[in-house]
């Protein structure tokens, strides 16, 4: 359970609100925040970065443009790589690929995982169980270790990582829905809904389904987080998406052999990675205080 | 009594859980797709693809080869390498006290320092340690532990400082101790992964607790704020913490994967890079059934411990 | 300065000026409050909720929850001023000096740590008596005073282990165990079962009296008021508006508020209907600068609202604070409106059920129920927690599922689950739920979530939104009440949307299910005034289920009262108040508190308490120690 999440675990029970109070919405709340605000700088810069990068790039991501490792080439920035390629138009264009297959992921994962979850928590009873117990099952492993395993023989494909990492993901977001959804089962107005006969994908997706709207939104965001990390680790480890292509991971791979001589290799990719992470987590975080406090209701 | 068969149906579960787990695992690597075309390549030709087949016992039914390797597991065989069909247990060896090692250090060290700190930071809630604690905490755990890793080699190591060796150096047959301060980094990359989120949820437990009517009334009855900490709220604040702990440990064998391969530590995360890179089928899979039984087994420790610090559920299951 | 709590001065507690603050603007919550109590007295805080009277009964102990701040005045207890000490010497009154009983004490007590040891710790935190031996004598003592076994095995439990009832009474224990001079009491009594209630209240009297223990009782309950305590205080938005003797209070209530506060508690007999008041009492920061009631008082004139009264005495120990006491307010008849339908007049059953008995996953939990509510008729289902009620109304309305028997509307044949019944079906019974912070999505405008049922039943956008807009101005609520969210309503405001979006499809049947329970005294009666108007203009068919006996009288023809599971005794409600004929029922209204009756009705002893394991004669007077 990540810090985020067992705030939001605290914040979920909404106390008896005796004074009218004005309706805030999540959003307008977090960005009230000033982590939010740095959190969502972070992420536009190094978006901007990684989508419109190519577009400043002045060399091609495989052309050879001096001898390797060479930190002061003429013509480079930030100097030449493993294979005397240009460090800054590979940082440039190494973006788009992680930023790809981490939102992707991190949707179907939510989809599936807040699916799930729902279902679980209305029928509660024998399919819950079941449910759930299968994602404990999914649980038991290391999500690394997961997406190894499979990467072995069913190669370094996009869509064999994008699976398996939206496949982690879907247990974690199966919970925490569930964890939400249950809260709001319980109470009257889905009874209210129900003494109506309304359908259960009518009770599911607009009498439950905005109610754990504000949990959704901070897990989508810690899973975006997760899913940088573990394509980003992937690809360190040599195993990323294309032979040679640029990317950050991968890039911090290659070039730490010459971490001591030529950093900037390793070091641009690291702060590229580092910051757009801390800034999700930011904005999740912001998200997380903001629906803590508006479903909690601050005491007149 | 209560306890006993709450346990044994909790073990039970977990070798269930097990059996599903070595099923994925198998379907993955073995069923789903064929490590042969991945060692060898797409344009291999056919009569090396069916020599390999029958070299590496993969021309047998599906099902066979899984009962076949399950068994083998589960006596103390798994099977022999698909590089150079040595054992893999022997092809491991040391490796896996070497990482059990690692995995324990790590604990031992970062368990106690998130208690103190969530604890301290509850305490002194929104204070200057409160607040800079959190703002770390959240830094560290949005980066993913290889960036983590290696902006402390980069600082302590190779760029800013050179304190600390970047690599492990630890030759086959040595014990893992023996250079003590080449494992400082390892053991501060795994902590800073664990610490953040076990001391933030000490911290959420602990604040919990302390606005919990029943503090309120302790404070009421006259009790001095020691006995109100120590004795009132700890208890009841340590139950949801003990989860959390466990998903950790649990998380450091995964965690000691990436850890291994940035400092050259002879483990079987180190170990499990190759496997993979060569798909060498049988050693990978050895090392997920042995790490999921890690996870297994530590998750069940909480779970019962768990239900004996709360006395709510302990007196149910009675 | 004693700690010993020997209390030399003839007043055990004496608060002067007190003034609390809330939040970083300094808005306050409580201002100007002074009273004092005699030892062995006990006098009734009484208001609303965010009247204030929690926060002054906590500031008795010196102690403020999170946000607020003691600002200024004195608490004295004996000769200690509590305001005044250092914390550790605060520690040491709190619990030998003075104590506090909570109001919910499920949540109260520590649920890691056995009974026994909460006990023992508040006598060792003080040391009692010195010694160890003593401790464990004394818990033993102060447990028989409670009416609890004082036995080894019993201390061993954990709280969940206990009743709400005997929850309770752990929490009066560590309350009386260091023999304090005074002791506060935050609305010890809610939640508990009637007969509990009764209980709970005689041994705080007994122990009151016994050892000269003066008592704050912090409630907002009246009738509870009446049948313990000597004098009354009552606070409004912060401030006491009136505080004299308790009979002095409910014979000759002087303010305004005080009377709408008593004409709002049901009577078991006599003329009077209740009478609610609209509105809301205005919260910190919000308070007018003239008299806080003015604006929902029907005397109110410039004066009122230009300045705050000051304290008027009227006669020995009676003050109110009120430039118009003695006004009049309006009051029904109670002839005028009552339930006039007579009982015996035959009418078509709207609806009828026949044996029905229904359980939760094999348990039954009602036992071959047999009613039937006429057209036109309101019906009161009243029992206790646990006596089934709730169950039977769900299984009318389609919530609940597992039940076997016949549940008829009109002459049609109702299915178990709403969802398997037909559309008009559904919009033919409605229900009105209990809680009204969670009845209604807080996602949706209201005017989506009342429109619901003819969105389901197929009407048009259009026509909807006006049967909408017609319906809030039924329950008196305005148009444009519509655009707004659930948050921003007060708990009244949101049970009159649930009813109007209840009553929005022109049902037959409206089962109500304890939809004033969660309430306030006012907002209370203003609901059931509003229910029993709707009933007669609009002809419903009415289930009104309740744990509330008195209320039923406004709005009920017939009553039906329910125990374990079973209808023991149906008839019309004057006839079963008055005479009723099952054991159940005459000792239920026997342990109902009254507001006419200023004498504690006296608890029959021979009766077994389910509670306690050991059958204990009246309460000893133990020694006073010195």
């Amino acid at each position: 359970m990540s810090v985020i999440e067992a705030g939001l675990q605290a914040g979920l029970d909404s106390g008896r609100i005796d004074q009218p109070r004005r309706h805030r919405g999540v959003l307008v709340a977090a960005l009230g925040l000033w982590r939010t605000r740095i959190g969502l700088l972070l992420v536009a810069v190094l978006v901007g970065i990684a989508v419109l990068g190519p577009l400043f790039a002045p060399y091609g991501g495989t052309e050879f443009v001096g001898p390797p490792f060479n930190a002061d080439a003429p013509g480079t920035v930030f100097g030449t790589d493993k294979l005397g390629q240009d460090v800054w138009s590979r940082f440039l264009l190494g973006g788009r690929t992680i930023l790809l297959l981490a939102v992707v992921s991190t949707l179907i994962g939510l989809a599936v995982g807040a699916a799930i979850g729902l279902v679980a928590a209305y029928n509660r009873g024998r399919l819950d169980n079941v449910l759930m117990r299968t994602m404990d099952v999914v649980f038991a492993f290391p999500n690394l270790l997961l997406a190894l395993v499979a990467v072995t023989t069913l190669g370094r494909r996009s869509w064999v990582i994008v699976l398996i990492v939206a496949f982690t993901a879907v247990p974690r977001v199966a919970r925490i829905t569930r964890g939400a959804a249950l809260g709001v089962v319980e109470r009257d107005f889905v009874g209210a809904a129900e003494a109506l006969g309304e359908s259960r994908t009518h009770i599911l997706g607009r009498e439950i389904l905005p109610n754990v709207a504000g949990p959704l939104l901070v897990e989508a965001n810690l899973r975006l987080t997760y899913s940088i990390a573990l394509i980003g680790a992937l690809g360190f480890l040599g195993f990323g998406v294309g032979l040679n292509q640029p990317d950050w991971a991968q890039m911090i791979n290659e070039n730490r052999p010459a971490l001591s001589t030529a950093p900037w290799g390793t070091l641009l990719p690291i702060f590229a990675i580092a910051l757009l992470t801390v800034g999700v987590g930011l904005v999740a975080d912001g998200l997380g205080r903001a629906v803590a406090g508006v479903d909690r209701g601050r005491p007149a | 009594m209560g306890i006993a068969k709450f346990i044994v149906k909790r073990v039970l579960l977990g070798v269930l859980t097990l059996v599903v787990v070595s099923i994925v695992v198998f379907a993955l690597t073995q069923a789903l797709g064929d490590p042969v075309e991945a060692i060898l390549g797409r344009e291999a030709q056919p009569a090396s693809v069916a020599a390999m087949r029958e070299q590496l016992g993969l021309n047998r039914p599906v099902i066979t080869q899984y009962t076949d390797w399950l068994t083998g597991l589960v006596s103390g065989d798994p099977g022999v390498s698909f590089t150079n069909g040595v054992p893999v247990l022997e092809v491991l060896g040391d490796r896996i006290w070497n990482s059990l090692f690692l995995m324990l250090l790590s604990a031992l060290v970062s368990i106690p320092i998130a208690i103190a700190v969530g604890t301290y930071a509850a305490a002194r809630r929104d204070k200057a340690f409160d607040s800079t604690s959190s703002a770390t905490s959240l830094v560290l755990a949005s980066m993913p532990e290889f960036v983590t890793g290696l902006l402390l080699i980069v600082l302590l190591a190779t760029n800013v400082w050179q304190v600390f060796p970047a690599v492990v150096r630890i030759r086959p047959g040595e014990a893992p101790w023996v250079d003590l301060g080449a494992l400082v980094l390892p053991v501060l990359t795994l902590t800073l992964g664990v610490v953040p989120y076990v001391s933030r949820v000490m911290r959420a437990s602990m604040i919990e607790v302390l606005e919990s009517d029943y503090i309120e009334m302790a404070r009421l009855k006259g009790l001095p704020e020691r006995t109100v900490v120590w004795r009132h709220a700890l208890p009841n604040a340590i139950g949801p913490t003990l989860q959390v702990i466990a998903i950790n440990i649990a998380y450091l064998a995964g965690g000691v994967i990436v850890v291994e391969n940035i400092f050259n530590y002879p483990g079987i995360g180190l170990a499990l890079r190759d496997a993979v890179t060569d798909v060498n089928v049988p050693v990978v899979q050895f090392i997920a059934m042995l790490i999921a039984g890690i996870y297994v087994v530590v998750n069940l420790l909480a779970d019962v411990g768990t239900i004996l610090v709360t006395p709510r559920l302990r007196t149910r299951l009675r | 300065m004693t700690m010993t709590g020997v209390v030399r001065t003839s007043t055990a507690l004496a608060i002067e000026d007190l003034r609390i603050v809330v939040g970083r603007s300094g808005e306050d919550i409580v201002d100007e409050v002074s009273l004092t109590i005699a030892p062995g007295e006990v006098l009734g805080l009484v208001g609303e909720s965010g009247s204030g009277k929690t926060t002054v009964g906590l500031a008795v102990l010196g102690h403020a929850r999170k946000g607020a701040t003691i600002a200024s005045g004195r608490v004295q207890i004996g000769d200690v001023p509590m305001l005044e000490l250092p914390l550790s010497q605060l520690r040491l009154a709190r619990g030998r000096l003075v104590s506090y009983v909570p109001q919910d004490p499920g949540t109260a007590l520590n649920p890691a740590m056995r009974i026994g040891t909460q006990l023992r710790e508040v006598l060792e935190a003080h040391d009692f008596g010195g010694y160890e031996d003593v401790h464990r004598k004394r818990v033993t003592e102060v447990m028989a005073e409670v009416l609890l076994p004082g036995t080894p095995q019993f201390l061993r439990r954990y709280p969940h282990q206990l009743s709400g009832g005997q929850q309770q009474r752990v929490g009066l224990a560590m309350a009386f165990a260091c023999r304090p001079s005074v002791i506060v009491l935050d609305e010890p009594t809610t939640g508990l079962d009637v007969s509990t209630q009764a209980h709970v209240l005689q041994t705080i009297r007994q122990l009151c009296r016994n050892h000269g223990v003066a008592a704050l009782y912090v409630t907002h309950d009246l009738a509870v008021v009446a049948t313990l305590v000597d004098r009354v205080a009552v606070m409004y938005a912060g401030r006491i508006v009136e505080h004299g003797p308790a009979t002095t209070m409910f014979d000759e209530p002087a303010h305004p508020y005080t009377r709408h506060l008593i004409a709002a508690v049901p009577a078991m007999s006599g003329e009077r209907a209740i009478t609610g008041l609209a509105g809301r009492a205005p919260s910190p920061g919000h308070r007018p600068i003239g008299c806080a009631f003015a604006p929902r008082c029907s005397a109110a004139t410039e004066e009122c609202r230009a300045s705050f009264p000051r304290i008027d005495v009227l006669a020995d120990g009676h003050t109110v604070r009120c430039y118009h006491p003695m006004a009049a307010i309006q009051q029904r008849d109670h002839t005028a409106t009552a339930p006039t339908a007579a009982a015996d007049v035959p009418r078509d059953a709207a609806l009828t059920l026949r044996r029905v008995s229904a359980s939760y996953t094999g348990d039954t939990v009602v036992h071959d129920v047999d009613l039937h509510v006429g057209r036109g008729e309101c019906v009161a289902l009243v029992g206790e927690s646990g006596s089934g009620k709730t169950t039977v109304s769900r299984s009318v309305g389609g919530l609940h599922q597992e039940w076997t028997g016949e549940i008829h509307l009109g002459t049609t044949v109702l299915a178990r689950a709403a969802r398997d019944r037909p559309v008009e079906q559904r919009l033919r019974i409605q229900y009105v739920f209990q809680n009204p912070y969670s009845s209604l999505n807080p996602r949706r405008p209201i005017g989506e979530s009342v429109a619901r049922p003819l969105v389901v039943g197929g009407m048009a956008a259009g026509d909807a939104r006006r049967a909408v807009a017609d319906m809030l101005e039924r329950v008196s609520l305005t148009a444009d009440y519509a655009d707004r969210y659930p948050d921003q309503l007060s708990g009244g405001e949101r049970q009159r949307v649930a009813i109007a979006r209840a009553l929005v499809s022109k049902p037959e049947v409206l089962v109500c299910d304890e939809v004033t329970s969660a309430l306030d005294v006012l907002v209370q009666a203003a609901i059931v005034e509003l229910l029993a108007e709707l009933q007669r203009e609009l002809g419903l068919s009415m289930l009104f289920v309740t744990h509330n006996l008195p209320l039923v009288r406004s709005i009920a023809d017939r009553t039906a009262v329910m125990a374990d599971g079973r209808i023991l005794e149906v008839g019309a409600t004057e006839r079963v108040l008055s005479e009723p004929e099952h054991e159940y029922t005459k000792r239920l209204l026997a342990d109902t508190p009254r507001i006419n009756e200023t004498q504690l009705v006296e608890v029959v002893e021979e009766r077994i308490d389910d509670d306690v394991a050991l059958h204990l004669p009246a309460v000893a007077v133990p020694e006073l120690d010195v």
